[in-house]
């Protein structure tokens, strides 16, 4: 996992509730194996018609946007499927952080797990990020990690919180798994004592 | 009052049997107890072969492929996207490298992942059960604690038997009172995420419990756990009682014998404890809940079959007219229109949350003595080959194939189609299926979320339909 410590970069304003995973990666790219750039399936039935040609009405089409590596949504992103191709589309594309007031669980724990930052901000801080966006096309901002701080331009500076283990691995590109196995004795342990009394 | 005698939830007294290890950052380790493996497993076993590394505990797995496999025959070759025939072929053959029990498409057992789970027994009480699904939530029916997670999570969890989780929340959903006839759990379900929203429950654990639950069938159940991720829930539960332990007895990797009658003393002791507290309470009359079907692109976005389409004018948010004004241009809707003057071209009863026994038993019993409405493709999809074959014992499949209905083999199927099971652009499904998102069915496809009764009813009205007309009328 790639390290992420600080980002100044255009933001994309979704000014959406309930962004599902579907919407994000449609089901059928779901199958290619993980050396294909899922970049090219992000948003792909928003950003392209049937025949491929651009939807120019869809805002990552805009020019403003086209280098976009953050993401500020309504609540709820990344509900539905627990398809990680979801992050895998968003961290191919180059997003590497996602703003918003909440998130689907599961998506939440796969952004962690890949190099994507996901903030949770109270609701109108979110508006507030949004207006601004709207009102400057292609501004950029920036997410600092180390500080836990997102800053955006016109705004008070904006903590946010995240769990120290997880901010440790993104700061440095650790894999949970590899932690995980240096508790194994502790797992043994635990299944001996466990499967000796299933009904306890 | 000590930590030993405070009343506990049936979450908690699962959560802290369950607890391997705790971090500083109050993550904690947690012990797995079952791991149920699906066709879209491949890219986690690269994981782990990239890794070198093998299954901690493969006789705590299962695996069977639904989502990649036709249900017009058992042969997979049957599938044109040789990219998605491999799905269910890396399942097959990284599941037996590891060592896991497959249960392959030529195996009466094969279904979708959510229904053989209790069908075998690998569902029981007091389980910590995981899936690279978000429907893994079903499990909670029978009092387990069942949760969805991502690929990395399903490679962690192979390697290990562990999985690390932030302690969530909890909620208790309470729903009193007696059904109005033709209504189930389905309707209970939409009427609940109705009240609560797409986003309700994020970062909560759902237990569901009050008469109306108590007195449902453990079908009811499973269709109402299933759709909690649908809430935003993490899990879904419901306390074990009579009901469930009466559902487990004889089943295949149910406990036998003296295990049996240490098992059930276990079990008993699960419910959440009297003045056990919650986080969130909710709670719902069930003489108020009507059959329910959804209009928007959102599961929240469900109303009672006798209601109207709603009229962006008449919303004053002007953020959330410009989400109903973008999904009634979606779905093709008139503000206004009777939900039951919106025409279907596709009727799809099936999928984890509504293709069992009881859901086909209760599609059949309108569909029985029927016609499909002429230019409607109406289909049903068994959630396993042991329901296919309790249905046909029944009859079901007759009745069914009598009205018009296809008659198909088990699996995911049309609720998202990667088998190439595909609603076109523009046409207008009926389902039974748990997501109603813009192109879920396909690209341009347009659902409605509904009960197996409103969906068959639908099939023979030719239009969304309330199916308690129909049971009350002669065929």
């Amino acid at each position: 996992m790639q390290p992420f410590k600080r980002l100044e970069a255009v933001a994309l304003p979704l000014t959406r509730a309930n962004i599902d995973t579907d919407q994000i990666i449609p089901a059928r790219f779901l199958q290619k194996p993980r050396i294909n750039d899922f970049g090219a399936y992000l948003f792909r039935d928003l950003r392209f018609n049937k025949d491929d040609s651009k939807r120019p009405e869809f805002i990552l089409n805009q020019s403003e946007y086209v280098a976009a590596k953050i993401v500020v949504a309504q609540r709820n992103f990344g509900c539905g499927s627990s398809r990680e191709q979801a992050v895998w589309a968003l961290y191919d594309y180059g997003v590497r952080a996602v703003l918003a007031p909440s998130f689907g669980d599961i998506f939440y724990s796969n952004s962690l797990k890949n190099g994507l930052l996901p903030i949770v901000l109270p609701a109108d801080v979110i508006e507030a990020i949004l207006e601004t966006l709207a009102r400057q096309p292609g501004v950029q901002i920036v997410v600092d990690l180390e500080q836990q701080c997102v800053r955006a331009p016109g705004l008070a500076e904006q903590s946010f919180g995240i769990a120290p283990f997880s901010k440790h691995c993104l700061l440095t590109g650790m894999d949970e798994l590899d932690y995980t196995l240096t508790h194994a004795d502790k797992i043994a342990a635990f299944v001996r004592q466990y499967e000796a009394n299933p009904y306890s | 009052m000590s930590a030993a005698s405070r009343p506990k939830t049936l979450f908690e007294k699962i959560w802290s049997k369950h607890r391997i290890l705790e971090r500083e950052d109050e993550q904690e380790l947690m012990f797995v107890d079952t791991h149920m493996l699906q066709d879209g497993s491949a890219p986690a076993f690269e994981m782990l072969r990239q890794r070198k590394l093998t299954a901690h505990s493969p006789e705590r797995a299962f695996g069977t492929p639904d989502h990649y496999i036709p249900t017009d025959s058992r042969n997979l070759m049957d599938l044109a996207d040789p990219e998605s025939r491999a799905m269910a072929e890396s399942l097959d053959r990284d599941t037996k490298a590891a060592g896991i029990q497959f249960i392959g498409l030529q195996d009466q057992r094969q279904g979708i992942v959510h229904v053989i789970g209790p069908e075998q027994g690998w569902t029981r009480p007091g389980l910590l059960m995981v899936c690279g699904d978000s429907h893994t939530s079903t499990h909670g029916a029978l009092g387990a604690l069942a949760f969805g997670i991502g690929t990395s999570e399903v490679a962690h969890v192979v390697a290990t038997q562990a999985i690390w989780q932030r302690r969530p929340k909890t909620m208790r959903i309470t729903v009193d009172g007696t059904l109005a006839p033709g209504v189930s759990g389905k309707d209970i379900i939409l009427a609940i995420i109705a009240k609560i929203g797409a986003a309700g429950a994020v970062g909560h654990v759902i237990e569901y419990a009050g008469s109306a639950i108590r007195n449902l069938s453990i079908e009811g159940r499973l269709t109402i756990c299933n759709m909690s991720i649908e809430a935003g829930a993490r899990a879904g539960m419901i306390a074990p009682d009579e009901t469930t332990f009466a559902y487990l007895a004889g089943r295949p990797f149910s406990p036998k014998g003296a295990q049996w009658d240490q098992a059930l003393a276990y079990w008993s002791t699960l419910p959440s404890d009297p003045g056990a507290t919650f986080d969130r309470e909710v709670s719902l009359n069930a003489q108020d809940i009507e059959p329910m079907l959804t209009w928007g692109n959102s599961p929240e976005d469900a109303m009672p079959v006798t209601s109207r389409v709603p009229d962006p004018a008449a919303i004053a948010d002007p953020q959330r007219r410009a989400v109903v004004e973008r999904m009634l241009d979606y779905m093709g809707l008139t503000a206004g229109m009777a939900l039951t003057d919106v025409r279907v071209d596709r009727v799809f009863i099936g999928s984890c949350t509504n293709s069992r026994i009881e859901d086909l038993r209760s599609a059949a019993s309108v569909a029985k003595g029927r016609k499909v409405a002429a230019g409607v493709e109406a289909w049903v999809v068994p959630g396993s080959g042991l329901v296919k074959a309790q249905a046909e014992a029944e009859g079901l499949d007759k009745i069914f194939v009598a009205a018009g209905f296809q008659w198909r083999f088990a699996g995911c199927s049309m609720c998202l189609g990667v088998n190439g099971d595909l609603v076109a652009a523009g046409k207008r499904c009926a389902a039974t299926s748990n997501r109603n998102f813009v192109g879920r069915q396909g690209p341009g496809s347009r659902t409605h979320l509904m009960s197996p009764a409103t969906a068959a009813a639908s099939a023979i009205a030719g239009h969304l339909a309330d199916a308690r007309a129909l049971v009350n009328a002669a065929p």
